[in-house]
């Protein structure tokens, strides 16, 4: 799908800040409220905004600490369907964030969260080791965010500039 | 012998009025959870790869002097730059000096040109230094008024009546800080003609050349036969983010531009090592970033203005820098009143336009370097202002 300017301005914008009023947008880019909603929908209908999401820190929460681990896999690919049957298997499961296909020492990254370190470790040995295609996995624990999707986890962002200035 | 107390500080400066700016800066200094309008520099912190431009410079043991001039490496990224971006070509040999901000540069170019009493026309409104720095360098600062019918810009009629035998020079700034004005290649022109007529100089500010949203920016020193009449004064806090870093430069003829150095060598020596190796890096490497600031400052431009005017504060759509200059007069209140109130009321800085020169008078200096939600915020709270009068 081929943006307009406009377009293209909407998209940047809502990339930042989803939960922005399309009031705001019309007047940053100089369009009507109603021009501004009729192509976050034609925009939406095309999927080129897929969803609305939020990033959020959930060390942040109570209660929720969660863990979430970075697995590299090595599996056997299947002739016809190469590496693309077997990646199939491990998305579908609901413990499974992201699946790669990777080039380097190993075939397949995948993200897992959990509730705990037990909940990821059960998930690889039981569910994950015991598929017939995985030779092995590497488990790596994320003991903190710092950025993620581009997005710094606590940054300073208090402003430094003196109230008023030249 | 009758015993009198002496004052020690020059007339010169005993007489030079203090900044309106800092006035403000004082009132609002001891106040809790202000959103600042009123300031003049980027919200965004210097880019990274330019701030590790600075470090890596300091790891590898450079902090001696450079030349007085600057890095003959940073000039010729300036002169490539200047080329490139305002198609003006200068020599980094002898056309180009490294300065402290470019505050520093008009200061020297100021002191190079002019002798006692020698006239600088000045087309206010302008930023607040431009007129001490005339007085400081021994000249008389002849004050034009752009005005607001014509959308801040100043015609070449308002320029010749005040040309006397004493006038060395006409000082512009454009994008213009504090109005956001934008001047054309054509109405440059029309400054040029006056200046080969008159045989004047024009000492063109163009810190914000890079904040251009709506037209190509055009370059005073790019208009025919102007690059040997005019001083061109710039630098990296604006377009690069780099208040702090204090660089400027300024770009002159040879005969010019050699006095100049004279001045810059006996008073600043040079400016600060590190950064003008983090120039370097910005000027190589730093043009994505300075495309991505300008887009998210003409966002807030459009919705700084139109907030405005929707709100009762009629507001021309400035065509560069990142303030807006919009009129109070209708809230009968005079520009100080309005921002004095304003702060104390609604905790919103904002600087009185009066502070810019007799024809600010009436309007508020609005930054818009500010994020969308303090934005939003300010135009909240200005409406509340506005309602309570």
């Amino acid at each position: 799908m081929r943006l307009n300017e406009k377009e293209l301005e909407i998209v940047e914008i809502l990339e930042k800040d989803a939960r922005i009023a399309t009031e705001d947008i019309a007047k940053m880019i100089g369009l009507s409220v109603e021009e501004t909603e009729l192509s976050i929908k034609r925009l939406e209908e095309n999927k080129v905004i897929v969803r609305y999401i939020s990033i959020v820190d959930w060390t942040k929460v109570e209660e929720h600490p969660g863990v979430r681990a970075m697995i590299d896999v090595k599996v056997t690919p299947k002739r016809g369907v190469g590496f693309d049957e077997i990646a199939e298997r491990i998305y579908r499961f609901d413990e499974v964030n992201s699946v790669y296909l990777m080039s380097g020492t190993y075939d397949l990254s995948i993200i897992v969260e959990g509730k705990s370190m037990n909940e990821v470790a059960n998930f690889v040995s039981q569910k994950l080791s015991t598929l017939d295609s995985v030779i092995s996995t590497t488990t790596h624990f994320i003991l903190k965010k710092y950025k993620h999707d581009g997005i710094i986890f606590e940054p300073d962002n208090k402003d430094k500039r003196i109230v008023v200035s030249p | 012998m009758e015993s009198t107390k002496r004052t020690y500080v020059s007339k010169l400066v005993h007489d030079l009025k203090p900044s309106g700016i800092r006035r403000f800066f004082d009132l609002a200094a001891g106040m809790e959870g202000v959103i600042s309008l009123g300031v003049g520099e980027p919200d965004f912190v210097t880019p990274w790869h330019i701030r590790e431009a600075a470090i890596t410079s300091l790891e590898q043991g450079y902090t001696s002097y450079t030349p007085n001039a600057g890095l003959l490496e940073l000039r010729e990224e300036i002169a490539y730059y200047m080329k490139g971006q305002f198609n003006v070509a200068y020599s980094p040999a002898d056309q180009i000096i490294v300065t402290v901000g470019a505050s520093s540069a008009i200061d020297i170019a100021l002191r190079t040109i002019l002798d006692p009493g020698d006239e600088v026309i000045v087309v206010e409104p302008c930023f607040v230094s431009y007129v001490p720095m005339v007085e400081l360098a021994g000249g008389v600062a002849v004050q034009v008024q752009a005005l607001k019918e014509n959308d801040f810009k100043i015609l070449p009629d308002q320029i010749e009546a005040v040309i006397t035998e004493k006038t060395k020079a006409i000082m512009i700034c454009s994008p213009n800080n504090p109005t956001g004005t934008m001047l054309s290649k054509s109405e440059l022109e029309g400054l040029a003609n006056l200046a080969n007529k008159y045989d004047l100089l024009v000492i063109a500010d163009e810190i914000y050349a890079e904040l251009a949203y709506d037209e190509e920016y055009t370059s005073m020193a790019a208009i025919d036969g102007m690059i040997e009449r005019t001083i061109l004064v710039s630098g990296f806090s604006k377009g690069f983010a780099m208040t702090g870093w204090r660089l400027g430069f300024v770009c002159a003829p040879v005969e010019i531009s050699n006095a100049m150095l004279k001045v810059h060598q006996y008073g600043l020596m040079c400016a600060s090592t590190m950064s003008q190796y983090a120039a370097i890096e910005a000027l190589k490497n730093g043009r994505v970033d300075v495309e991505e600031m300008v887009k998210s400052y003409r966002r807030r431009r459009n919705y700084i203005v139109q907030s405005f005017n929707e709100i009762g504060l009629e507001c021309h759509e400035p065509g560069g820098a990142f303030y807006a200059f919009p009129s109070i007069q209708s809230t009968g209140l005079t520009s100080q009143e309005f921002a004095e109130k304003l702060l104390l009321q609604e905790g919103v800085a904002v600087v009185p336009g009066d502070v810019f020169g007799a024809s600010g008078e009436g309007h508020i200096r609005c930054s818009y370097a500010s994020s969308l939600e303090q934005l939003q915020e300010a135009v909240k709270r200005i409406k509340r202002f506005i309602d309570s009068l």
